[in-house]
């Protein structure tokens, strides 16, 4: 049956929730509050990595499956998707949270120097060693956003930005569902939402090149060094239980910079191309879900945390199926 | 996840000895920490399976301004047992002070872990902020809780400057090496009787907490052991009944060592001349 759909919020989620809903023969609009393109989403600061088998280390083990569909996904979808999977390295001092990382994941091979240098010549002599996860993919935020906002578009959604939420509820234009995918904007609906703040840095470095991300294990910081191509690295991200939107603080500046130093002294010369901030909303156990309320008609999408784009196609076919039969599965709450 | 409550099934045991802090009488001698865990919702049950009676949390600038980590904040006040703010991570008197002050505010109580921090790599106590900071916040009407090291001296200023609890370092925070100073942990445990002493960082098995209660201790005061463990719930359960062992076994009166075996079945009724070895 063909439904007339709202979806308001073009964040990351909101953004699959168009396409996969236009593709499966909807009529959809979505509705963004913000003017500029993607200029109030969370999902902006995301890395990207899809990294289902890292995320295992601390998400429940369901993430894991739905994180591997995720990733299927994305590849059907984005021909440019780096699938060179991904490192975990940790100073010689350190080398117990690397044993501890590689016993609480799967899908990974150690690597030894050597064979860490011929897949990473710049990283020769850095670590004694490498856990390699072959399977997992990144991508730069920004060309996603902007890929699932074409491709949104070219599969017959309307998208409109400048208009927020409540424009179409009332009046001749009512939707048959509504999807709310705003995020930190819709927690008055959903009171245990709550957000948790993340930083980044983006640099540009011409010394060193990087092919896929690098996850750096440290007691106190875990850092992430993900390639997004032409010289530009994004280093991040902190975890913070605070909702403050504004800039980052330079403690967090050092750490994510010392971070990236120690990864490789390189960087130090790399110019800062931008220092970011933003709020991921997240529910009691970080899992994000849909929640369907009003008898069907209206259904938010929310609580990605850390993991809204691996999983932001998987909400895109749950709600889908929802529509189309009824069916429910392990994200959605009826 | 089935975390069915374990602090009942420990406080049916024997008869419980109450640790009185700041003159409150609490139901636990554990005290756990509130970070590093996978999510809030784990945070929950391990806390409850803990059957702790404190939970430690941290303060952040960005919590404070605006009342931003409000949410999270929330989520610990509803865990229904006392609250204790602590200034992890500063590392100047003034510094501390100033969470000391916003975590009061915030959290709407006087008491305080109060922390700090010399050096960036080992986390250790800086002892002359710490002392100098602690006689502000005592004269200021803060229940001080020191974390500090095993040395009596400092102990004392500490003392003098209004604290009436103790917490001394077992190691180094987050290396869960256990307690690396025996020794002088016992001279401070014989030189402290009356004083409320709490083992705080460095614990990183369940046997390492035994060994601090059995030892006289009157709690302990764990995070990362619990909060990284493959299953936090479980490792909080295993904590509380190693403290709780720990703590009879002290009441109950340990056995000293000896040099020599002796049997422990009795020996009457054997005859006492191996007569092979009686020269007649």
């Amino acid at each position: 049956m063909t439904r007339s759909i709202t979806v308001l919020g073009a964040g990351v989620l909101g953004l699959w929730q168009a396409l996969t809903l236009a593709r499966a023969g909807h009529r959809v609009r979505l509705l963004e509050s913000s003017v500029e393109p993607f200029a109030a989403a969370a999902s902006l600061y995301g890395g990207v990595m899809l990294a289902p088998e890292r995320e295992a280390e601390t998400a429940p083990a369901m993430l894991r499956e739905l994180g591997l569909e995720g990733v299927a996904l994305w590849r059907a979808l984005y021909p440019q998707l780096r699938c060179n999977g991904s490192l975990v390295v940790a100073s010689p001092r350190d080398q117990g949270e690397l044993e501890r990382f590689a016993q609480r994941t799967q899908g990974h091979g150690l690597l030894r120097a050597d064979e860490l240098a011929e897949r990473e010549p710049d990283l020769a002599g850095r670590f004694n060693g490498a856990l390699f996860f072959a399977d997992e993919a990144h991508m730069s935020a920004p060309d996603a956003l902007q890929f699932l906002l074409d491709e949104a578009r070219r599969a017959g959604a309307e998208i409109v930005f400048g208009v927020g939420a409540g424009a179409d509820t009332n009046g001749d234009n009512a939707a048959d569902v509504v999807i709310d995918c705003r995020g930190m904007a819709a927690r008055d609906h959903l009171p245990d939402l709550r957000g948790v703040r993340g930083e980044r840095v983006l640099i540009r470095s011409t010394d060193i090149t990087l092919s896929r991300p690098v996850q750096f294990l440290h007691p106190r910081i875990p850092l992430y060094v993900v390639p997004w191509g032409a010289g530009l690295y994004m280093i991040g991200a902190t975890v913070i239980e605070s909702e403050e939107p504004g800039a980052m603080s330079v403690r967090s500046a050092l750490e994510l910079l010392g971070g990236a130093y120690a990864v490789h002294p390189a960087f130090a010369e790399a110019e800062i191309v931008a220092f970011g901030a933003g709020v991921r909303p997240a529910f009691p156990d970080n899992v994000p879900r849909a929640i369907v309320r009003d008898g069907g008609r209206r259904i938010f999408v929310n609580g990605a945390y850390r993991h809204g784009f691996l999983l932001g196609p998987v909400l895109a076919r749950t709600v889908a199926d929802y529509l189309a039969d009824g069916r429910t599965g392990a994200l959605l709450r009826v | 996840m089935n975390a069915p409550s374990t602090g009942m099934d420990i406080k049916a045991g024997a008869e419980r000895s109450a640790l009185t802090l700041y003159g409150e009488a609490l139901s636990s001698r554990m005290l756990i920490g509130t970070a590093q865990y996978p999510s809030p919702q784990v945070l929950a049950e391990a806390v409850e399976a803990s059957g702790a009676g404190i939970v430690t949390v941290s303060l952040r600038r960005e919590q404070a301004r605006g009342r931003t980590g409000e949410r999270f904040l929330q989520l610990i006040a509803d865990l229904g047992v006392r609250v204790l703010p602590n200034t992890a991570g500063c590392h100047t008197v003034k510094e501390a002070i100033t969470t000391a002050h916003m975590a009061r505010e915030l959290f709407d109580t006087p008491w305080l872990k109060l922390e700090v921090i010399a050096n960036d790599d080992t986390l250790q106590p800086d002892v002359f902020g710490l002392v100098e900071a602690a006689s502000a916040l005592c004269a200021d009407g803060f229940n001080v809780l020191p974390y500090t090291t095993e040395d009596l001296s400092v102990a004392d200023r500490l003392l003098a400057a209004g604290c009436r609890v103790l917490m001394p370092w077992g190691a180094p925070i987050g290396t869960g090496r256990g307690l690396a100073n025996p020794y002088a942990l016992r001279s401070m445990r014989a030189y402290f009787p009356d004083v409320p002493l709490i083992i705080d960082a460095g614990i990183g098995a369940p046997s390492h907490a035994a060994q601090a209660m059995e030892m006289g201790f009157d709690g302990v005061l764990l995070n990362t052991a619990i909060a990284k463990a493959a299953d936090p719930v479980r490792m909080a359960r295993a904590f509380a009944q190693a403290i709780e062992a720990g703590r009879s076994a002290y009441e109950a009166g340990l056995m000293g060592v000896r040099d020599m075996a002796q049997p422990s079945t009795p020996v009457v009724g054997t005859p006492f001349f191996d007569l092979r070895t009686d020269g007649a």
